[in-house]
């Protein structure tokens, strides 16, 4: 979902920040669990980052706003049963019911022992030159779709300007859904702070989104 | 409820829930090892690898090779993946990695403000602060307080620049090398270079801090 509880880019209400001197990598074993078993069905290429991400999105705000790593425990019980991996009733049962399904990529040991992080390139070929160049003027589109999308809404319907083209990449609006890498140039497009959020706003600021050429127009 | 933006929430004080999750997590990681989804041991693999191998004092050394070197200062913030790669003795960075630089003038803030899009193989996993409501809400629209909230006032006449991370690349700022430094090793250096500068909610120390 597009306009969800995750796109929070200029929310009120959260708080101060507050830096944890000496923080550990994680707070709690389960933590670590969570992660590493979510990397690890990840590396099985049923989903992609942004069909995972999709998945967090989908949960129920108050769900959402629970634990970072408790929200990834929720989102990957929900995708391994959506794809069909696990059954609710295995669910349920807290334990295997039936054997699994055969996977063509699986998280072995020896792939595990070089994982820095996630390792696949987001890159693609370009099949057309790119629309808009460093210096234009551009203006992000309005756009609200149901599903995933990585134009956050307090950039829709703005005026910024191109500042790099960051060259051809998997399309997350497409990936998410299933739809293939529908590869998209991106750009990093440069907003002053006053397009975003006013004449009140801070004039020494400027805030840039990197933008997939679909999510803009001319001006 | 544990809430993001309280970091200590982990802890002790919700015991219940840490239980509750613990049995969860336990009860699927049955589940899928059971159903030959993961491996036990490659789980426990990831785990030392982000405990132990990718962190902040990668990113530390990357900055203090660009204060010494203006040459890998130029390649780094033309292109930063292959900056990084060329060099000796550095795990191959994998993200498409773009390397931005503080000035007197420019002051660079990174966020992600939809998840937690964070470069893990330059800094590690993102710290708890990174990924609360409070930092992705507000770093975009009162970046100053964002700062002032870790002690970090700028001169007025600075500009900030927030990079929002929306996509697949990942951002890594290159804080300015502190005054009385001229002569230090990279190694020296490198000590300067906290995780908070390189994400832009601090500056890199000075050598008085280190004393």
């Amino acid at each position: 979902m597009t306009n969800s509880i995750h796109d929070m880019g200029g929310m009120h209400g959260f708080g101060r920040v507050e830096p944890e001197p000496n923080e550990p990598v994680f707070h709690a074993d389960w933590e670590k669990r969570v992660f590493a078993t979510r990397v690890s069905m990840g590396a099985t290429g049923l989903w992609t980052i942004d069909g995972g991400r999709a998945g967090l999105e989908n949960l129920p705000p108050l769900a959402y706003l629970r634990s970072y790593y408790a929200r990834w425990f929720d989102g990957l019980e929900r995708i391994v049963v959506a794809h069909g991996l696990v059954g609710e009733d295995e669910i349920a049962a807290g334990r295997s019911l039936r054997p699994g399904r055969r996977l063509n990529r699986k998280m072995t040991l020896d792939l595990a022992k070089n994982f820095r992080g996630p390792m696949a390139p987001f890159e693609r070929p370009a099949a057309t030159p790119a629309r808009f160049k460093a210096g234009e003027r551009v203006r992000t589109r309005n756009i609200n779709p149901a599903t995933h999308t990585r134009l956050p809404r307090y950039a829709r319907d703005k005026i910024g300007t191109i500042e790099a083209v960051r060259g051809c990449h998997v399309f997350p609006d497409s990936a998410a859904i299933g739809a293939g890498d529908n590869p998209q140039w991106l750009y990093t497009v440069v907003f002053a702070a006053r397009e975003l959020w006013g004449d009140e706003a801070d004039p020494a600021v400027r805030v840039s989104i990197e933008a997939f050429e679909p999510y803009l127009a001319p001006p | 409820m544990a809430d993001d933006h309280h970091p200590h929430d982990h802890g002790d004080a919700h015991g219940s829930e840490l239980s509750e999750m613990q049995l969860r997590v336990r009860a699927l990681e049955t589940i899928l090892t059971e159903k030959g989804y993961v491996d036990p041991a490659a789980l426990d693999q990831i785990i030392e690898n982000v405990e132990t191998k990718i962190g902040p004092h990668i990113g530390a050394r990357i900055v203090a090779r660009a204060w010494v070197d203006p040459e890998f200062n130029r390649q780094l913030l033309a292109d930063a993946t292959k900056a990084v790669n060329a060099l000796a003795g550095y795990d191959p960075v994998s993200a498409h990695l773009i390397a931005v630089e503080n000035t007197p003038r420019l002051h660079n803030i990174v966020v992600c403000t939809l998840c937690s899009c964070y470069p893990w193989s330059v800094l590690g996993l993102p710290p708890v602060w990174y990924k609360s409501f409070a930092y992705r809400s507000r770093a975009v629209i009162d970046p100053k307080g964002v700062l002032a909230d870790f002690g970090v006032t700028l001169p007025p006449e600075t500009e900030i620049r927030i990079w929002d991370s929306t996509a697949e690349t990942r951002f890594l700022v290159l804080p300015m090398r502190p005054a009385g430094t001229e002569g230090w090793s990279e190694e020296q250096l490198a000590r300067l270079v906290t995780r908070d500068s390189m994400v832009g909610t601090g500056l890199a120390r000075s050598p008085a801090e280190t004393a």
